[in-house]
């Protein structure tokens, strides 16, 4: 049975943005909207906050909430921290929280504060989780919201409801060939392919990357930045995919997980529009995480999992300072010199660092999660472990090219002032200080990476899926399976 | 205690300069000129101290090797992985640190005055002690890992510096062909720190080179091995050293402004390479083919550099050949196994291009004051009579000179432009898919298409 945390904060976190939501809706002023969503971020972030520490104390793999609302109306119990998540739920809140405080006032019309706080929350379901059914339909409510806000923008929404739907489609199908076909080994098999198959599409694996490249062409940049950054995909896999693939097929998705890595980076480099550059980059290093998690040694996977802690800050702090440059320049075109540094050093400042720390850079916890996975990875497949860093080689480059050409090579002339806002500073420093802290002191968070691969292992380990594809017998149910789920006394 | 404090001091002075200045930048606050200049020389002159101190400590007491551990970074003991903060203050790096030190000394002091009231002033002493601690960290390190962090801070701040006019599109340009190159020679480093990671089951030098000092450590891996891991460190060596095929960024490096090529092209970074080869050197020694395969490098960036560095025109750039003759000189020495020489070579080397570098700025007056003093030579003219080789050789020679041997162009065609080219290709590719598939884009346009014609008609 799982421990119980001392408060219910995991469903205060998941109903605090909710909240805030509902108050916004009705709301006129867009100054009292934007005061009242950044209080509930920050209530949000101490409530994470809150229930890591709880966790933590407690010591177990994973805890629920006590006197649960939700328990008490339906009698069971859908929420659930773990040591995989309990900091990615504070990465997430942070992230959501920076994005709004750094949204200009003069794009508040075409960011919507209301459906932010409901993304967040939906996100913060997503990662809490212990239905395989609910989460199945937090996954697909979560892409309404992109989706609604590219139609009210009149762009067009073929690729993404294609691919989402397929993803989905893929998804409900593989769950219920799973439950009808427990003890039918070919049943179960298509299953797990076709979980494989969704998960690759919604982590960008290629070829059904696309969709992110195409999402952030036509939604805001926030929008999209919030959508990919908290890497649902990866969890989708580590939830749903990791229990019930056998070993030879995650090595074979690690495999194309890595080429996707290499390809996307490689595509980052020939990009002349900023937006289309961060989604490949995005794409080629969420890709290094999901081989890492793919690989399944638990070296590999402490790596995997250390750099999808740190690209969740790192890109998303990237992100964040493309779009305050596009907030004043409009879309950035990467076939000329903008030259913006002598006007805005400090986002120029922020692009490096951000984006020198995804790609593993001294300063960062990517840098020692970079080698964790190539050790990782080596251990399994020694020269296609090559591919790790050649990949990261080519982001530096890309990286390095897009600084220079939003912010050098000429002297933009301005005729105001573009400079950073305050607000847009105070991001840039908390973003910049949580990255060198974590980065400079390690270990406590490769340690808790490491515990957290080694309790996932151990799950897969306990579900026999590696003995049972051996002798070809039927893939197990998954891992928050209804069956399984603890009641409360 | 005194030892221990002396290489604590060393690391941490510039490391702590390094925050200072980086955090204070950070939260917008703006360094004066003169408060700049005074904290790195006082960070300097406190590392260089401490070292000399040190060293004077290990001649007294005929200690010839000193490890400072400050325990392990990241410990994961059932995986046999640790990333252990570990610095080794031997034979080698006590004099390669001095060295840095007191050129990073001299070149500090020398921009505090020639890049006064420039723009850029907090900009250069930011990369400048980035490349310091970067410096420092690369001299000093015990393990693979710690080495590659100091190479990795040098090669950034390096192409900062090399694009430090910013405004300008050269500098920029030459800058980010210099990080490419870097990039690539750094992955080499990375990829072999990982397979000495797996055949001594950590990172430490000590694992691999034995606990002899340098230069009496022997390798403990076995030759077939050493090959591939001392190819990985030649290939980063050959980047960071600017050796074949990798020269072509050395003449392009000199969009910096002079101080920052003094350090880089004539005293510091560009003898990393050999001092990474001198560092793993027992390792090169384990394997002849390898010996000779660096041997074979440097003598081949030898004749390049002698050859290009005869015909170019400006004082830098000559500079910077020279230079790299003299590099892979060392590069040879190594590779023969003569140690002690190339050490020596490399001090006095960096010395003496360091202060021409220096002293390049005012090459024309120094001149003119020569000539005033002693006279007008003629051995000037004799210097230039063309040689006796035939025509056809000559001017052949001549223009492969004058291409810097086609390194660039080898480079730019054979490799980066079919590689750029199928990517665009892939990206154009990609673009018509979602094209196509983008329905609703289609309709639009249709109807766009109709109205507009229905406004013709009518």
């Amino acid at each position: 049975m799982n421990s119980h945390l001392h408060l219910p904060w995991l469903e205060l976190s998941i109903a605090c943005p909710i909240v805030a939501s509902i108050i916004c809706w009705r709301l006129k002023s867009e100054s009292t909207v934007r005061t009242i969503a950044l209080i509930s971020c920050m209530l949000t972030l101490a409530l994470t906050l809150g229930e890591w520490f709880d966790f933590s104390a407690l010591g177990t793999f994973a805890a629920q909430d006590s006197n649960s609302i939700i328990f008490l109306v339906f009698g069971v119990e859908y929420f659930v921290i773990d040591e995989l998540t309990a900091p990615l739920l504070s990465k997430v809140s942070v992230l959501f929280g920076l994005t709004i405080a750094a949204t200009m006032q003069s794009k508040a019309g075409r960011f919507s504060v209301v459906r932010t706080l409901l993304a967040e929350a939906i996100i913060l379901a997503i990662l809490s989780c212990s239905s395989t059914v609910l989460l199945g339909l937090l996954l697909a409510f979560s892409t309404i919201l992109p989706w609604y806000e590219m139609r009210l923008r009149g762009r067009d929404t073929s690729v993404f409801s294609l691919c989402m739907s397929l993803h989905l489609g893929l998804m409900l199908v593989a769950t219920m060939l799973l439950w009808l076909g427990h003890d039918r080994p070919l049943l179960s098999n298509l299953a797990g392919c076709l979980l494989v198959l969704s998960a690759m599409l919604r982590a960008g694996i290629f070829p059904g990357h696309f969709w992110i490249v195409d999402l952030f062409e036509k939604c805001t940049f926030g929008t999209a930045i919030l959508f990919v950054a908290p890497m649902t995909g990866a969890y989708f896999v580590m939830r749903l995919v990791l229990p019930v693939v056998p070993i030879w097929a995650l090595h074979e998705i690690a495999v194309l997980s890595l080429l996707t890595a290499l390809y996307a980076a490689a595509m980052a480099l020939v990009q002349i529009e900023a937006r289309r550059f961060f989604a490949y980059l995005f794409i080629s290093q969420s890709s290094l995480v999901l081989a890492g998690l793919e690989i399944g040694n638990q070296i590999g996977m402490t790596g995997a999992l250390s750099i999808w802690l740190e690209i969740g800050l790192s890109l998303g702090g990237l992100a964040l300072t493309l779009r305050a440059v596009e907030a004043r320049i409009g879309r950035i075109s990467l076939e000329q010199y903008n030259g913006l540094f002598d006007h805005m050093p400090h986002l120029g400042s922020l692009f490096l660092f951000t984006g020198l720390a995804s790609i593993g850079f001294p300063g960062g916890l990517s840098f020692v999660g970079m080698e964790l996975l190539v050790e990782g990875t080596v251990e399994v497949y020694p020269l296609v472990g090559t591919i790790i860093v050649l990949a990261t080689a080519i982001n530096g480059v890309a990286l390095l090219r897009a600084y220079f050409r939003i912010f050098t090579g000429t002297r933009h002339i301005a005729t105001v002032s573009i400079a950073a806002r305050p607000a847009e500073k105070i991001v840039a420093i908390t973003l910049s200080l949580l990255i060198l802290v974590v980065g400079i002191w390690p270990s406590a968070a490769i340690r808790s990476r490491y515990h957290a691969a080694e309790s996932l292992l151990r799950i897969r380990q306990d579900s026999g899926i590696d003995r049972e594809s051996e002798s070809s017998r039927p893939l197990p149910s998954l891992i928050f399976d209804e069956s399984k789920k603890t009641s409360r006394h | 205690m005194m030892m221990h404090v002396c290489a604590l001091l060393i690391v941490t002075a510039p490391a702590a300069l390094a925050f200072n200045m980086g955090l204070s930048l950070l939260l917008g606050y703006r360094l004066s000129e003169r408060r700049l200049a005074l904290t790195t020389q006082a960070a300097v002159s406190l590392s260089a101290i401490a070292a000399t101190t040190l060293l004077i400590k290990m001649l007294l007491t005929d200690q010839v090797q000193y490890t400072l551990d400050l325990g392990r970074w990241v410990d994961l003991p059932v995986e046999h992985f640790h990333f252990t903060f570990n610095f080794l203050f031997d034979r080698l790096s006590i004099p390669f640190v001095i060295l840095s030190l007191l050129l990073c000394g001299v070149i500090s002091a020398f921009a505090n005055r020639y890049l006064h009231r420039d723009e850029g002033y907090t900009r250069f002493f930011l990369f400048f002690v980035i490349f310091l601690l970067g410096m420092v960290v690369t001299s000093v390190a015990g393990t693979i890992e710690t080495m590659f962090l100091g190479w990795e801070l040098v090669g950034l701040s390096s192409t900062l510096l090399v694009a430090f006019f910013h405004n300008r599109i050269n500098p920029v340009a030459n800058g980010l062909r210099v990080w490419t190159i870097y990039r690539f020679a750094d992955g080499a480093f990375l990829f072999a720190a990982l397979v000495l990671h797996h055949l001594t089951g950590g990172g430490d030098l000590n694992l691999m080179l034995g606990s002899k000092p340098w230069p009496e450590n022997a390798c403990v891996i076995d030759s077939s091995h050493a090959l591939i891991v001392g190819l990985l460190f030649l290939v980063a060596a050959a980047g960071k050293s600017a050796l074949v095929p990798f020269s072509g960024w050395l003449p392009r490096a000199m969009e910096g402004p002079t101080p920052s090529s003094a350090i880089f092209y004539g005293a510091l970074s560009v003898h990393l390479g050999a001092y990474l080869l001198l560092r793993v050197g027992p390792m090169l020694e384990q394997s002849p083919a390898l010996q000779w395969t660096i041997i074979a490098l440097g003598g081949i960036t030898a004749v390049y550099a002698a050859l290009v560095g005869r015909v170019q025109t400006d004082v830098k750039s000559a500079l910077a050949f020279a230079s790299l003759l003299q590099v892979s000189i060392i590069v040879m020495e190594i590779g023969f196994g003569l140690r002690y020489l190339a050490l020596i070579h490399i001090i006095g080397h960096a010395s003496m291009r360091s202060l021409q570098l220096l002293r390049a700025p005012s090459l024309l007056l120094d001149h003119r004051r020569l000539e005033d003093n002693i006279g007008y030579s003629e051995r000037l003219k004799v210097a230039s009579r063309p040689g006796s080789a035939p025509t056809p050789l000559r001017i052949w020679r001549y223009r492969f000179a004058m291409e810097r041997g086609y390194l660039d162009t080898i480079l730019d065609e054979w490799i980066a432009t079919p590689f750029l080219e199928l990517f665009r290709w892939f990206d154009g590719f990609e673009r018509r898919l979602v094209k196509y598939l983008s329905i609703g884009d289609k309709r639009q346009a249709a109807k766009h298409a109709s109205e507009t014609e229905e406004t013709e008609v009518s």
